[in-house]
């Protein structure tokens, strides 16, 4: 035992600042299956009570489908319920393999392979493909699993402003002739504003400076783009993508697993060297037969994703004639804007006793003054719920004193 | 020609890495403020190198020499001065 005073003082410490600064992370115990209507125990001992959620990425209701259900009890049923190994020693199932088949298919990647999560696959990525010689460029808003993978490896590493492609030319241009090869890397969709990548423009550069394009796709896969492909269908550049990454954590039935799409060099390499992959149990049957599920009902036809189109921009629509300020664009997550950390959580709290469940963003989740409720919509949310939100948060607002206030709606 | 050392690095810092019209002065603190994060922390030291013709070793281009425009500008300073 080696449990030290010293230490036990100093993690303390720790947590009273964590505390004293407003930063804790405190869990709310959902008691039910994770859908639009949940019932929550919060504050916790408290009695449950059900509520409409807004802040799950269940962006097309598929958490808990019936159909994605079945399939995974079918799962069960027929191949148990854990691998107890990882994929190349006796973890593989032929499920997995055509799964990975119907997920490049649906990306419109050559190949796919599957990893225990998104943040392993951004995890595994890099470290395989680039070292010294090479250069990382990346967008300053990518997500942390990027930024982790990133600096597991030996390349340069360089960074251009969130979404700019001026700068991100000047970037190409200064390591052109200083690198053995260029990576750009950025989210498709940005997940604290919910902006949509200009993958158009980017991987145009990235064709003419000859940089390999990474994208995280993690919330556009499945209803981004006119048939749910995700960022790179949405801008019209499917081939001119190289690598999608990606996860069966949010739009795809939210369980859980990760992806890494791309040319069969990459994925073999990665089945090779991946050390998350290599060192991970693999994806249990379960959650491979819900998500075969999942992709057989994508490609049935679009209507999840309409109408997940259709709530968001019903939400923005009365959120915006009711005073709100939201960061303008198209994806299901809006963003509305607060400016101060504590107003966006008394906001959150209000909208929890209205029966909407929302959680307020602050520093250092994102940037200092523009603390904000991040609200997702989902396909399964009734025209009738939205409307509910949007009335709770107008009477929340005129509470707090927020509606029509001048709020800077730049994330 | 401190007083245009000090202009340019300014200005690159402000071009650079400010998006929100935060004001860059010689104590700003950079690195531990995340205004400029680790991995674009290269930008600064390649502007540095080309615009005053001097080599920074990767040992010497670290968080704490550049965590505020004074302290660049030290290390600029004595750079130049080991070339001459």
């Amino acid at each position: 035992m080696a449990y030290t005073n010293e230490l036990r003082t100093r993690l303390t410490q720790t947590l009273e600042e964590l505390s004293a600064a407003g930063l804790s992370k405190d869990e709310r115990y959902i008691r039910s299956a994770q859908g639009v209507e949940i019932e929550v125990e919060y504050p916790l001992a408290s009695a449950p009570r059900r509520v409409l959620n807004f802040c799950a990425n269940n962006y097309l209701g598929l958490a808990s489908h019936p159909r994605v259900v079945e399939a995974a009890r079918r799962g069960l049923d027929e191949r148990g319920y854990g691998m107890s190994s990882v994929r190349f020693i006796c973890g593989t199932q032929d499920s997995h393999n055509e799964l990975e088949q119907r997920l490049a298919e649906f990306l419109g990647m050559p190949e796919a392979i599957l990893f225990a999560s998104c943040f392993d696959a951004n995890a595994a990525f890099f470290e395989v493909f680039f070292g010294r010689e090479d250069v990382i460029i990346s967008d300053r808003l990518i997500h942390a699993s990027l930024i982790d993978g990133i600096r597991l490896c030996e390349a340069q590493r360089d960074t251009y402003k969130n979404s700019d492609t001026e700068h991100l030319e000047k970037k190409l241009q200064m390591w052109k002739e200083r690198a053995r090869s260029i990576c750009v890397v950025t989210d498709g969709v940005f997940s604290m504003d919910g902006m949509i990548a200009p993958l158009d423009r980017i991987a145009e550069l990235c064709e003419q400076y000859g940089a390999l394009l990474v994208v995280d796709d993690s919330h556009a896969t499945g209803f981004i783009g006119r048939t749910g492909r995700g960022t790179h269908e949405h801008h019209n550049v499917m081939d001119k993508v190289d690598v999608i990454t990606t996860t069966l954590g949010k739009a795809l039935g939210g369980a859980s697993g990760g992806l890494v799409a791309g040319p069969p060099e990459i994925v073999s390499l990665l089945r090779n060297r991946g050390r998350p992959y290599l060192f991970s149990n693999a994806v249990p049957p379960a959650v491979i037969y819900g998500a075969l599920e999942v992709m057989e009902m994508l490609t049935e036809g679009t209507a999840l994703r309409d109408t997940l189109e259709a709530n968001a921009a019903h939400f923005r629509r009365r959120m915006e004639a009711a005073g709100f300020t939201l960061v303008q664009g198209e994806s299901p997550i809006v963003p509305v804007m607060f400016g101060d950390a504590r107003l966006a959580a008394d906001m959150a709290r209000s909208m929890l006793d209205e029966g909407i469940y929302v959680i307020g963003f602050s520093h250092p989740v994102v940037p200092m003054g523009k603390a904000r409720i991040r609200v997702q919509l989902s396909a399964s949310h009734t025209t009738e719920q939205i409307d509910h939100c949007v009335e709770a948060f107008i009477r929340c607002g005129e509470k707090h004193g927020v509606i029509g206030k001048d709020i800077g709606a730049g994330s | 020609m401190s007083g245009e050392l000090r202009e340019k690095i300014i200005q690159f810092i402000h071009d650079e890495y400010v998006d929100d019209g935060t004001e860059v002065d010689d104590n700003t603190p950079l690195i531990s403020s995340g205004l400029v994060d680790s991995f674009s922390m290269v930008s600064l030291k390649l502007y540095l190198e080309e615009e005053f013709e001097i080599e920074i070793d990767d040992d010497e281009a670290s968080t704490e020499e550049f965590e505020t425009v004074s302290r660049i500008q030290s290390l600029v300073s004595r750079k130049l001065q080991e070339r001459h």
